[in-house]
């Protein structure tokens, strides 16, 4: 009796988790069978052309470069923040302090800030200041976003790390300063792995960069010019009536799709490094 | 040059109290800076009435946040119905039952599903949930249904909140100590029994606290839900309805016609209510989550 | 304490006149002993337990000793098979628990644990309250009249010594109790099976010296009814209560023996030297 209840109650979460295995795959199905046939190698590397958006040729390479313009930018403002900070926490305050728990915690929630508010404030903020919709603006924005995504995971690998190097390298007559640099070293995989979630994060999200960055068929030659982003691109072309332009955008799903499975399994590679598995 | 060596710690030590410092005032700012945009509308308007009025004509100046507000409600609700059974079935056969190659499959799985952009949940939903609904399901209940309904948002936020739930859950699970399950094992319980009877019993508050987290993340949704929920203003009756939640407010509006009397302060005010909504229920459950898991640190 | 003790074992020959005849029954139907031929334990490819042959005798408490990581716990689990929840234990040779080899084709892992009650070195309460623990055993094993299970918890609980100290709070949680207190609930809890033999791994370990007294009364009164085999982290543990003990070592069991005779007249020269501290 107990024993049959055990076996159905097994049968329906194996079945669960086989959905949810299945969920993930039908959305890559979906989106590579419906993208395929208009991946072009034009689509990688041309701009959208005369007529792009009534379905003549060009590409989205306006979309990728920008993307990759805002991301570099973001990363840089967020790296520079992000490390201090968790070495900060880690290593110069005390082990339980309510200092670094109230850091921590204002991370966790800074961590569930919804990107849209993210956008909201982003484009508050541009106009108290002046600057217009742009690629600026745009790294702002999508920087705020994924500077907690990236300070929460790299300290989450920090933590892990044992005390006995640093408290060795301390014992050695090491500022705490020089400890850090050296730390820093073993870390590298760890900060690896944070950039990369964070890329992820960043590089697929709409809702920041949807007022901030504007968007444009050319490649912005300054920060102060309008840039296009890889997931509005593929908004703005699925909300053509043109059948060929929402082609293209399922075409463009397939880009950012892969770009997020390689940004995904290289960050589980660097942090199978640190042994420390989620599930 | 033992006084330079100094000075740098010192200069370094102060830059990063300075960032710290930062930090928890960013959030703050963010919260003041959305209150203050959302002040001229709150004082013109009774907050009361903007909070339970349906009537939304921007044009002629009224600001009723009802039908938003039940839309992203019911929109999340359907979201956590669908997603917590598959949550916690999931997380439990990974936790007590599943062997360590089928662990070593589903982190990926997780991790993908959570890494995937809101925009490529969107297209899925909008290839494969709408029209399911429109043609299938749909029609079983009503006469007619484009398919870009409650029930659609409904579904797409659920696979994209479900990474979240079992991560979480996982962790909450694994938090159990094993001498607490082996001791049940070694009076002769059984697995299941086990499981029901000490391991989600010790579980509660931590499955509580994945919910209410995924709750909030699911009312913050923007892109995805946009693409397959309508956004037709009005109170949803069913979940055949199409609906217009909050967050997809403000994607469809802000930026544009800010010309209008009180508009932006208006889109400032669903933003700040989505960020006040937000920060209460992630802070009560991260609480709760970090308490757990300082309660098994020995 | 005396007077309390006397009022222990007072209050609990009265409520257990029926648990007597029925354990009396089950002792003239089988022979109760454990025999161990050939066992040998890897864990992740490691040598954990080498060969082991052992007869273990009934009603009578039989105390493992041994320095630490010798594999006394890991002995302990194979006669229960809580090893089956670890993929990474390999078990090969036979246990055989009232003539049964337990690690035979088609033996019921839990009846096996049902039968051998484990108690282990932290006492760990389930999260639920004092009573449910107790109630816990009865209610997996079928038991779902009320009345029969708030009478064994009652029993039990007296068993232990238990009851009087915790009567007008047996529905609060558990985890408020004394660690001392906690052990015993566990000890009430594992009884409350109606197990036949009681592995104890270091059960008193965690205990202060008062508390550890009790929990040895209680054992030296139970195997009357139980076989009972204890790990034990002190020699003079084993000296007290031991009516039989095993001297393990690197996972090989180095000398077996009456208490009187070991301590006495031990063989071995490793034992020698255990026994005089050389090593521990
Ligand atoms: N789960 C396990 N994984 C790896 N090694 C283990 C495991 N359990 C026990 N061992 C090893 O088995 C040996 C015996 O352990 P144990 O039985 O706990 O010793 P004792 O109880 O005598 O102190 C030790 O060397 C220990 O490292
Ligand atoms: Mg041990």
């Amino acid at each position: 009796m107990k024993h049959l209840e055990e076996k159905i109650f097994k049968v329906i979460m194996i079945c669960a988790a086989m959905i949810i295995l299945g969920v993930l795959v039908y959305i890559i199905a979906t989106v590579f069978y419906r993208g395929l046939p208009s991946l072009t190698l034009d689509m990688i590397t041309k701009l959208p052309g005369g007529g792009f958006y009534l379905g003549k040729e060009g590409g989205v390479l306006n979309a990728i470069v920008g993307s990759l313009y805002i991301i570099i930018g973001s990363l840089a403002i967020s790296i520079l923040i992000s490390v201090p900070l968790v070495m900060y926490i880690n290593f110069y305050l005390p082990a339980k302090s309510i200092f670094s728990s109230l850091i921590r915690f204002s991370l966790d929630i800074l961590f569930g800030i919804p990107s849209i508010v993210y956008g909201a404030f982003g484009f508050a903020l541009m106009i108290f200041l002046g600057v217009r919709a742009s690629l600026l603006g745009g790294i702002l924005t999508v920087a705020m976003l994924i500077m907690p995504i990236m300070m929460r995971s790299f300290d989450e690998i920090t933590r892990l790390l044992s005390h006995e190097l640093p408290d060795a390298l301390l014992s050695l007559g090491a500022t705490k300063y020089e400890m850090v640099k050296v730390i820093m070293k073993q870390l590298m995989p760890g900060l690896v792995t944070a950039i990369l979630l964070a890329i992820g994060r960043g590089i697929g999200d709409a809702a920041t960069v949807l007022f901030t960055a504007g968007y444009t068929d050319n490649i912005p030659a300054s920060l102060n010019q309008p840039a296009a982003t890889l997931p509005l691109s593929i908004f703005f072309q699925l909300g053509s009536p043109v059948e060929e332009v929402q082609n293209r955008a399922y075409a463009s799903a397939i880009i950012l799709t892969v770009i997020i499975l390689i940004l995904s399994f290289s960050a589980r590679y660097f942090s199978s490094r640190f042994s420390k598995n989620k599930i | 040059m033992r006084r330079l060596r100094a000075a740098k710690d010192k200069t370094a030590r102060y830059i990063m109290l300075g960032i710290a410092i930062f930090t928890i005032l960013f959030l703050l700012a963010i919260g003041l800076s959305l209150f203050f945009k959302a002040l001229p509308i709150i004082r013109e308007k009774n907050l009361w009435v903007l909070l339970t009025s349906a009537d939304w004509k921007p044009f002629k100046g009224k600001f009723g946040f009802l039908p938003f507000i039940l839309s992203t409600f019911y929109v999340s609700l359907i979201a956590i119905i669908i997603a917590l059974p598959f949550s916690i079935l999931t997380s439990i056969y990974l936790n007590s039952y599943a062997s360590k190659s089928v662990k070593r499959l589903f982190e990926p799985v997780v991790d993908l599903l959570s890494g995937i952009p809101p925009i490529i949940y969107g297209v899925w939903g909008t290839l494969t949930i709408v029209p399911l609904i429109a043609n299938k399901i749909a029609t079983k209940f009503v006469e007619y249904s484009t398919g870009y309904t409650v029930l659609a948002g409904g579904v797409v936020l659920a696979v994209m909140i479900i990474p979240l739930l079992i991560s979480i859950m996982v962790e909450v699970f694994r938090s159990i100590p094993k001498e607490m399950t082996d001791a049940s094992l070694s009076m002769g319980a059984t697995k299941w029994q086990t499981v029901k009877r000490v391991i989600l019993r010790k579980s509660v508050s931590g499955i509580i606290a994945a919910t209410v987290l995924a709750l909030s993340r699911a009312f913050g949704e923007t892109m995805a839900v946009l693409m397959v929920c309508g956004n037709i203003t009005q109170i949803p009756h069913s979940i055949f309805d199409a609906c217009y939640p909050l967050p997809a407010l403000i994607a469809n509006n802000y930026g544009e016609m800010l010309s209008m009397p009180n508009y932006e302060s208006a889109l400032m005010f669903s933003a700040f209510l989505l960020f006040i909504i937000v920060v209460l229920f992630n802070g009560l459950s991260r609480f709760t989550l970090n308490q757990i898991e300082r309660r098994y640190q020995f | 304490m005396i007077s309390t003790n006397q009022h222990l074992t007072s209050s609990t020959t009265n409520s257990f006149i029926g648990m007597n005849e029925a354990i009396t029954l089950k002792k003239l139907i089988t022979n109760q002993s454990i025999k161990i031929e050939n066992l040998d334990v890897y864990i992740e490819d490691q040598h954990i337990l080498k060969d082991i042959n052992l007869t273990i005798p009934e009603k009578s408490i039989t105390c493992i000793i041994g320095p630490s990581g010798c594999g006394k716990s890991t002995f302990l689990k194979t006669l229960n098979r809580m090893h089956d929840e670890s993929p990474e234990v390999k078990i090969s040779g036979k246990v055989f628990v009232d003539d049964e080899n337990i690690y035979g084709p088609h033996v019921n892992v839990i009846d096996t644990r049902k039968k051998m009650g484990l108690l282990a070195q932290r006492p760990c309460p389930l999260p639920m309250s004092i009573f449910e623990n107790v109630a816990y055993g009865p209610r997996i094993h079928g038991i779902k009249r009320r009345k029969a299970v708030n009478q064994t918890v009652i029993q039990y609980l007296q068993y232990v010594g238990l009851w009087d100290e915790v009567r007008d709070r047996v529905r609060t949680s558990a985890t408020r109790l004394s660690i001392g207190q906690q052990q015993r609930l566990c000890l009430a809890r594992g009884l409350a099976i109606e197990p036949e033999y009681i592995l104890g791994d270091e059960a008193t370990s965690a205990l202060d010296p008062l508390s550890t007294k009790k929990i040895e009364e209680l054992f030296v009164k139970l195997k009357e009814k139980y076989t009972i085999i204890l790990v034990t982290h002190t020699l003079r543990q084993a000296k007290r209560i031991a009516d039989h003990i095993i001297f393990m070592y690197m996972g090989k069991i180095i000398e077996a023996g009456p208490t009187e005779e070991f301590f006495n007249n031990p063989k071995k020269q490793l034992t020698k030297d255990y026994l005089s501290g050389s090593f521990s």
